[in-house]
C-alpha cells in the first residue's frame, strides 16, 4: 500500500504524530499575517498534488487509528450517529459517493465492483471485503451512512433541503470541535448557527445559507476553520467537556511545543443525487506548535495571527487563557521578516 | 457559483407526442454514464442558434435511477423568443448538444406520508420522474392531470395504463376540472401537494390549500417563466466596465454571458433567486417579471432578476 498507516492513539498516551511528508502536506489555514472570520468558499475540484486537497476524501497516514477511535466513541455514546427516518436515501448517496470517489482515487486501497444493484466493497486498510444489495439495507451490518462514515475520516453532517433552509438531519459526529449532533439533530440552518459570536451580522449567513443551496452536482465547495486544541484529541465534544476541559490548564512552557495543537477542518459541500440532500463532511487535522514551527514562514505567521487575534475570537476558539504561553512559544520563531503571499511553504 | 458543469450529449431519439409536445432523449457523447439525480430535477440545455445561444431549463422527465439516458418534453410555444421553436424545428437524431448537471429545484419532501401531485399540461414532466422515484421505495403517490383535450393529454394512456387507481385525468373542453375542495379535505394528515402548470393553476390550487390550513412548507410548486421578447436596451456592466446591448429576443442574462462576463444562475427562469442582480443607478421602468423578489424589491428599483426581467429607458447601471 502506497500509504504507510501510523498505530497511534487520540487519547489516554496520546501517542498520535505527524510524519514529515504529513506535515508538509499540513493544511495551514492563514494565507496572510492576519485572520478575519470569512465564509471564504471555493471549488473542491481537486488542488496540488500530494496536498489534501487533491482527492475528494482525502485518506492520510492516521486513517486506521482514526477509524479505531471512532469505533470507541461511538461504543461509549451510539447518538454520535443518528439519522432521522427520510434521511436513508442521502446515506445511500454518500455511501456511493464515498465508495466511488475512493476506487477511483485510491484504487491501490479501495475497490468497487459493481453488477447492477449488486455491489462489493473492497477496503484494504481495514482488511474489509464486503458485498451487499445497494438500496438494500438489510445486506450491510449498519445503515448505509453509518456503514460508510465508520470508513472514513472527518466528521459528516447530512444536510436535508426543503423550503429555503437545510436541515441537520442526519449525522456521523465523533471528532468535532465543540459541538453536538445530538444537541443539533432537526435544527436549520440559522438555528444551529446561533451561538456563534462575531459573525451574528445576518448578512454573511444569508449570504452563506445561499451559496450552499445553490451547490449542485458535479460543483462540490470547501473552505477552512481553525481552532486550537491541547494534545492530539480528535473528541472534543461538549459532553466530554468535563474530561478535555481540563486539558488546557495541563500546558507549561516546557510542554507546550508537543501538547499545543493547531487544529484545522476541512469543510467540504457535495449536493447528493438521490435524495437532494447536502453533505458537509469535516475533516480534522492536527499539528502541534513543534512540528508546525519546522516550516519558517508557518511559524512567523502563526505567530503574528494570534498575536493579533481580537479577544473575543480567542476566547471563542478556546484559548484566550493560554495565549501568553502560545505567544512565548512563538515569538523566538518571528524574526519580523516578511512572509511571502500564500498558505503553502517557501 | 458559475452554472453548473456541463455535459455533451448526443440526441438519441426524438418522439412527436401531440400537436405540440415533442419529446427528446439524450445520451452522453462518448457513451458514459450520466449523473443519476432525484424527481423533479431539471437540465439546462444549450441551443446555438445560428449566432444565438440560448439556454433554456427542461425538467428531466425520465427514470432518475437511469444513467443510459435522460429525457426531456418540449412544448412548442410561437409566441415565445424561440427556444422551443428551434427544438422542435432544428434538432435532429444524432446532433451533438450541451446540457448542464441535473440541478432540483421542486424535489420531494421525503418526510412526507403522502404526495399528492397536480399537474397542469406540460407541468407534468417533473411528476413522470417523481413518479418512477416513488415506485422504486414503494411511496404512496396520487395524480391529477388536467390538460386541454384528450389529444393533448399526453402520457395519460401509459400513465393510466401503469397506474389506474393513482392517476385521475381532466379535459377543459370536456368540462372536467379537478374538484379541489374534496380532494383536499380527504388527504390523510402528513401529506404534501406538488404543482406544477400554468401560473393560473399554481395559484389557485396554493390559494385553496392555504385556505383549508395547509401549512406552507407542505405546499410545493415549480413554475420556470420562460424570458420574454421585448424591446431592446441597453445596460452598463459596473464592475466589468462593458456596455451591453440586449437584443429583442435575448434575456438581460443573455447578453451578460455573451459579453464574457460570469454571472450566476440555476433555473434561468425566475424562481431560484440566484441570478440577483443590484441596480446601481437607473433612468426608466424596470419589467419585473421573476418570482423571487418581494413587491417591495420591485419597486425600490435596487435589484433585478436578469433570467426573466426586462428595462426600458434610457440608463441602466448594473453591479457585475
Ligand atoms: S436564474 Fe433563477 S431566478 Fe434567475
Amino acid at each position: 500500500m502506497t500509504i504507510q498507516f501510523n498505530d497511534e492513539s487520540f487519547r489516554g498516551e496520546y501517542t498520535f504524530t505527524n510524519s514529515d511528508h504529513a506535515i508538509k502536506r499540513f493544511p495551514f489555514p492563514f494565507h496572510e499575517d492576519s485572520y478575519m472570520y470569512a465564509v471564504n468558499m471555493e471549488q473542491h475540484q481537486g488542488g496540488p498534488e500530494g496536498s489534501i486537497y487533491e482527492k475528494r476524501f482525502d485518506v492520510d497516514e492516521h486513517y486506521v487509528s482514526e477509524m479505531y477511535d471512532r469505533k470507541l466513541v461511538l461504543t461509549e455514546d451510539p447518538l454520535r450517529c443518528q439519522s432521522l427516518p427520510h434521511m436513508v436515501m442521502a446515506g445511500w448517496d454518500l455511501l456511493e459517493l464515498i465508495m466511488v470517489s475512493k476506487a477511483e482515487d485510491y484504487p491501490d486501497l479501495f475497490e468497487l465492483h459493481r453488477d447492477g444493484a449488486n455491489w462489493r466493497w473492497v477496503n484494504k486498510p481495514l482488511s474489509i471485503d464486503q458485498s451487499f444489495v445497494f438500496l438494500d439495507e438489510t445486506t450491510l451490518p449498519y445503515g448505509p451512512m453509518e456503514y460508510i462514515t465508520r470508513q472514513t475520516q472527518g466528521d459528516f453532517c447530512i444536510l436535508d433541503q426543503r423550503n429555503d433552509n437545510l436541515w441537520m438531519d442526519a449525522g456521523m459526529v465523533t471528532t468535532q470541535a465543540d459541538w453536538s449532533l445530538d444537541f443539533d439533530i432537526g435544527m436549520n440552518f440559522f438555528e444551529w448557527h446561533a451561538p456563534v459570536p462575531k459573525a451574528h451580522e445576518m448578512g454573511i449567513f444569508i449570504r452563506a445559507l445561499k451559496f450552499l443551496l445553490s451547490i449542485q452536482q458535479g460543483t462540490p465547495a470547501r473552505r477552512l476553520n481553525w481552532t486550537m486544541t491541547v494534545n492530539p484529541l480528535l473528541d472534543t465534544s461538549p459532553e466530554n467537556y468535563h474530561k478535555w476541559g481540563v486539558q488546557k490548564r495541563t500546558l507549561t512552557p516546557e510542554n507546550i511545543g508537543q501538547k499545543q495543537y493547531l487544529r484545522v477542518e476541512l469543510q467540504t459541500f457535495f449536493r447528493l443525487p438521490r435524495s437532494n440532500a447536502l453533505v458537509f463532511p469535516i475533516r480534522c487535522y492536527l499539528i502541534n506548535l513543534e512540528d508546525l514551527v519546522s516550516v519558517p514562514k508557518w511559524a512567523r505567521r502563526l505567530h503574528r495571527v494570534i498575536r493579533d487575534l481580537p479577544i473575543e475570537l480567542a476566547t471563542y476558539k478556546g484559548f484566550i487563557d493560554n495565549r501568553p504561553m502560545i505567544l512565548d512559544y512563538l515569538a523566538p520563531f518571528d524574526d519580523g521578516q516578511p512572509t511571502s503571499d500564500g498558505v503553502w511553504p517557501d | 457559483m458559475i452554472g453548473s458543469t456541463k455535459i455533451n450529449v448526443i440526441v438519441s431519439q426524438i418522439k412527436v407526442l401531440n400537436d405540440l409536445v415533442t419529446c427528446f432523449e439524450f445520451k452522453r457523447t462518448n457513451g458514459g454514464l450520466l449523473p443519476t439525480f432525484s424527481g423533479g430535477a431539471h437540465t439546462i440545455v444549450e441551443m446555438q442558434d445560428g449566432s444565438v445561444l440560448r439556454l433554456n431549463p427542461y425538467s428531466i422527465m425520465s427514470d432518475p435511477f437511469d444513467q443510459a439516458r435522460y429525457t426531456i418534453s418540449v412544448r412548442r410555444d410561437d409566441q415565445g423568443r424561440g427556444g422551443s421553436l428551434f427544438m422542435h424545428t432544428k434538432v435532429k437524431v444524432g446532433d451533438e448538444m450541451v446540457i448542464s448537471y441535473p440541478v432540483n429545484l421542486f424535489s420531494l419532501d421525503l418526510r412526507a406520508r403522502k404526495h399528492l401531485f397536480i399537474a397542469g399540461g406540460i407541468g407534468i414532466t417533473p411528476f413522470l420522474a417523481q413518479i418512477k422515484q416513488l415506485e422504486r421505495s414503494n411511496g404512496y403517490w396520487e395524480l391529477h392531470y388536467s390538460t386541454r383535450r384528450p389529444s393533448l393529454g399526453t402520457f395519460v394512456d401509459e400513465l393510466l395504463k401503469k397506474y389506474p387507481h393513482k392517476v385521475s385525468p381532466y379535459y377543459d373542453e370536456c368540462d372536467q376540472r379537478i374538484e379541489l375542495t374534496s380532494l383536499l379535505s380527504g388527504q390523510p394528515l402528513g401529506t404534501h401537494i406538488y404543482i406544477c402548470g400554468p401560473k393560473g393553476m399554481i395559484d389557485w390550487v396554493r390559494q385553496e390549500a392555504t385556505d383549508f390550513g395547509w401549512p406552507d412548507e407542505a405546499i410545493h410548486f415549480e413554475e420556470f417563466l420562460a424570458p420574454l421578447p421585448g424591446k431592446p436596451f441597453q445596460a452598463k456592466l459596473e464592475i466589468s466596465d462593458k456596455v451591453i446591448n440586449v437584443g429583442e429576443l435575448q434575456s438581460l442574462l443573455e447578453a451578460v454571458e455573451l459579453a464574457g462576463v460570469e454571472a450566476p444562475y440555476l433555473c434561468r427562469g425566475g424562481a431560484c433567486g440566484q441570478c440577483e442582480t443590484s441596480v446601481i443607478e437607473y433612468d426608466g421602468k424596470f419589467i419585473h417579471r421573476d418570482h423571487w423578489l418581494t413587491d417591495d424589491e420591485k419597486t425600490s428599483g435596487l435589484k433585478i432578476m436578469p433570467c426573466v426581467s426586462r428595462f426600458e429607458g434610457k440608463k441602466l447601471v448594473l453591479d457585475r
